[in-house]
């Protein structure tokens, strides 16, 4: 289990002084002009050295991606925008970061507005979090209060003005260039790519989109070192990060631990394990709605980290934990989230316009078991012409939940179909 | 879903003073002539204060930002949170129906609301207090289920928390947001794992129950004057403006420098007006390719009745009569109304009419 002294977010249930002079107390903002002095090219080298990988869902190295933005302006000015659209169903970490310990994403986007040499960063927020931005918008007064931000930041000599922008429900504003098309005040529909934003992002200047705790980390592990960061998990899979997990454990919660954990050390330390016990458990879903779920079998050995997932094909995504135990009528707990991408599918692209709905209506028939069992290959086959046929990955995060049920639970879509072909009521239908 | 401008709509719409400094403040926080930007929270800030999205509040936004209605509504349908029919006087009340929530039975809270509400989602209780519908992952998940009741977050509900607050908020409570069932925040119920040292010091609640319950009344309709409105950006406006000046000042158009629409805008000079048409009697200004009886009503609202005072416009004034056109902004040099007005003056109105028809003007 990760020490104390080794968690970066030290106030994450904000039981401690959520205040500017308590981020102090707690070591933030301590030295941070001197972190700037470092210089721009040293904060990516130490970035690209701490192994840290981008923690909303695609998991891209952030040295590297920071490393992408012009050297040298052209006249444009450079922005820094922060993903705060936390939307990923099971995924509530960022929540947690921007309402009770924000100066961590601040100082944070300070120093990585400086190593890409944008004097502005704005940061967009789902609209839904009221009282989290009214939260994270004090803090940010706060700090302009204090001249940590603002002209001359922190004493750094380096002017830095960051905005909070709000968004008004959509899902697809987490993606990167859709959040620049909303923040620009358009539809959220996703660009098409190249250009990517570090040549052409937000009013056509380059532009750098960051997950929310890969940049509020950035502060601590220029502090503490790349070496510190890197000795976390395994390797290729460094740090500490948050996980959230929801669903059917006795004590659902937000937690910072140590990439690489084992998925029960995780329940059992954190959550009180598994409601009705470590066998009850059916099915999770390792990173967040997108990524196909893990069986029984797979959670006896599961090591929390974006390899390790991969090689199951599944994936870290955000590190949101949904656990199912035996109780779930998984096929339904699917057919949600195909309801959810039928509903939140921008409607640019026709094969996810239309292949949500299709998915969806079949799943419907699944759930009830009125269906033939060849529909299920026919299910596989949308989700496979859905799959890679889009803008971006919406389409694919709607496909990848389908083809993980079938992959575990098509023994169990088949018998309903079998049960309500015969009049017989099998076990699991009648939960 | 399909989502439409209700079918009753309000007259008119205008921001509270208070709540139009701080939609100004908005503004403020993108380049100059990218003040599109701020669209969202403007829309946000007008439902805020009406309770829902009008077709006049999406149309005065538009003009404050120098928008086209249609660019205004495209972003009022296709984002969800924007409510375009009226809401519960009290309360809207949005269960988070997504799979972590339903594992942990969000089903239940639907029931309540379909039994103590209405049966169908967005439609209005008996006694027009309450609405409620479901909706997409609301990012509370280690405290499913649970349902944003006004702006406010009420998490780790059951069925029977659930009709406890409905039934508080329609006497008039407003109870205390955040988890029901004695946690703090996202920790373990049971008690921490971690972080234990840092359990001092810490206020009675969350950070975003706190706020709610510091700012009392939460489900009141906002007029701004709730929380002062800070800029602290705008201190070093003029270091900012030097940063941006060189691609803004080539992006912006006219009409994106009048972000203030209703006040009339100080680009271009205003063209001689007349108060009444002369001897009475005005040109038919719908004549003109382009203008029809609204418009026509506009012009004679700026003073505007004959043909050669149109054609008498230079730039400036054009740029000014392009400004001013409430909803129709830049339509004078559009559809070149000086050049139809002059050639009116030249050639006389039958042989306008054959060329306007081959728009040889």
């Amino acid at each position: 289990m990760l020490k104390d002294q080794d968690r970066i977010f030290t106030n994450l249930y904000g039981m401690h002084d959520r205040t500017l002079a308590g981020a102090k107390k707690r070591g933030h903002w301590d030295g941070t002009a001197g972190l700037i002095a470092l210089g721009r090219d040293k904060i990516i080298e130490i970035m690209k050295a701490s192994g840290l990988r981008g923690r909303g869902g695609a998991g891209f190295p952030t040295g590297l991606k920071w490393s992408f933005m012009p050297k040298q302006s052209d006249g444009r000015p450079a922005y820094l925008v922060i993903n705060a659209d936390e939307s990923e169903p099971g995924t509530c970490k960022d929540r947690e970061i921007m309402r009770h310990d924000p100066h961590t994403l601040i100082e944070g986007a300070l120093i990585a507005s400086f190593a890409m040499n944008a004097n502005a960063c704005y940061i967009y927020i789902r609209g839904e979090y009221i009282r989290e931005r009214e939260a994270l918008q004090a803090a940010i007064d706060e700090c302009y209060e204090d001249g940590l931000i603002g002209k001359n930041a922190a004493k750094s000599g380096f002017d830095f003005d960051l905005y909070l922008h709000h968004g008004a429900g959509a899902y697809i504003c987490g993606e990167e260039t859709a959040l620049l098309e909303s923040l620009e005040g358009k539809k959220g529909m996703p660009r098409m790519k190249p250009p990517f934003p570090a040549g052409s992002g937000l009013y056509g200047c380059p532009t750098t989109v960051n997950n929310v705790e890969s940049i509020a980390v950035v502060p601590t592990i220029l502090r503490r070192g790349a070496e510190w960061f890197a000795g976390f998990g395994r390797p290729n899979n460094a740090g500490t990060k948050l996980f959230g997990i929801s669903g059917h454990v006795n004590n659902p919660c937000v937690v910072e631990e140590v990439m690489s954990i084992t998925l029960r050390e995780l329940l059992e330390t954190h959550c009180g394990g598994v409601r009705g016990g470590w066998k009850n458990i059916k099915a999770v879903i390792p990173g967040g709605s997108s990524v196909p779920m893990l069986n029984a079998a797979q959670c006896e050995d599961a090591i929390m980290d974006f390899d390790w997932l991969r090689e199951q094909r599944s994936g870290l995504g955000t590190a949101a934990v949904i656990v199912m135990d035996q109780s779930t009528d998984v096929i339904k707990a699917i057919w949600r989230l195909s309801k959810f991408y039928k509903h939140e599918s921008c409607g640019q692209c026709t094969p996810c316009r239309e292949g949500t709905g299709w998915m969806m209506r079949v799943m419907d028939r699944l759930v009830k078991g009125e269906a033939e069992v060849e529909e299920i290959d026919m299910l596989l086959s949308v989700t496979k012409q859905v799959e890679g046929h889009t803008i971006c990955a919406l389409g694919d995060a709607a496909a990848w939940p389908i083809q993980g049920l079938v992959r575990h639970f098509r023994d169990e879509i088949e018998d309903r179909i079998k049960a309500k072909k015969t009049g017989r009521i099998s076990a699991i239908a009648a939960e | 879903m399909l989502r439409r401008l209700h079918k009753d709509q309000p007259a008119s719409f205008a921001f509270t003073p208070a709540n139009y400094v701080w939609a100004q403040g908005q503004i403020s926080k993108y380049p100059a002539g990218r003040q599109a930007s701020a669209i969202i929270p403007l829309l946000w800030r007008a439902q805020e204060q009406e309770g829902w999205l009008s077709r006049p509040a999406i149309e005065h936004v538009a003009n404050m930002l120098g928008l086209a209605y249609i660019r205004a509504l495209e972003v009022a349908t296709f984002y969800f949170m924007f409510q375009l029919q009226p809401v519960g006087s009290v309360a809207h009340v949005q269960i988070c129906g997504t799979t972590s929530c339903m594992i942990c039975g969000a089903e239940d809270l639907i029931a309540v609301c379909k039994e103590l509400i209405s049966s169908s989602a967005h439609t209005l209780s008996a006694d027009g207090k309450f609405s409620w519908e479901e909706v997409e992952c609301m990012g509370a998940c280690a405290n499913a289920p649970m349902a944003q009741i006004g702006k406010d977050y009420y998490e780790d509900l059951t069925a029977a928390k659930l009709r406890d607050l409905i039934a508080r908020f329609s006497n008039g409570e407003v109870p205390v947001p955040g988890p029901q069932n004695g946690r703090y925040a996202a920790e373990p119920l049971s008690g921490l794992t971690s972080l234990k040292e840092f359990d001092s010091g810490r206020q009675q609640y969350n950070a975003s129950a706190q706020r709610a319950v510091d700012l009392h009344d939460t489900v009141k309709r906002i007029d701004g004057t709730e929380v002062p409105t800070t800029t602290p950006w705008l201190a070093k406006a003029n270091v900012k403006q030097s940063d941006d000046a060189k691609s803004a000042a080539a992006k912006a158009t006219p009409r994106a420098a009048n972000p203030a629409a209703d006040a009339q805008t100080a680009t271009g000079k205003q063209p001689a007006a007349l108060i009444a048409p002369r001897s009475g009697l005005a040109d038919d200004l719908q004549k003109i390719e382009g203008i029809g009886p609204a418009l026509e009503k506009l012009l004679n609202g700026l003073g505007v009745f004959h043909f050669d005072q149109m054609a008498s416009w230079g730039s400036d004034e054009i740029a000014w009569i392009d400004g001013n056109l409430k909803g129709f902004r830049g339509r004078a040099s559009r559809d070149k109304w000086v050049a139809q007005a002059k050639l009116i003056g030249e050639v006389g109105m039958e042989e306008f009419l054959i060329r306007a028809k081959t728009k040889n003007y």
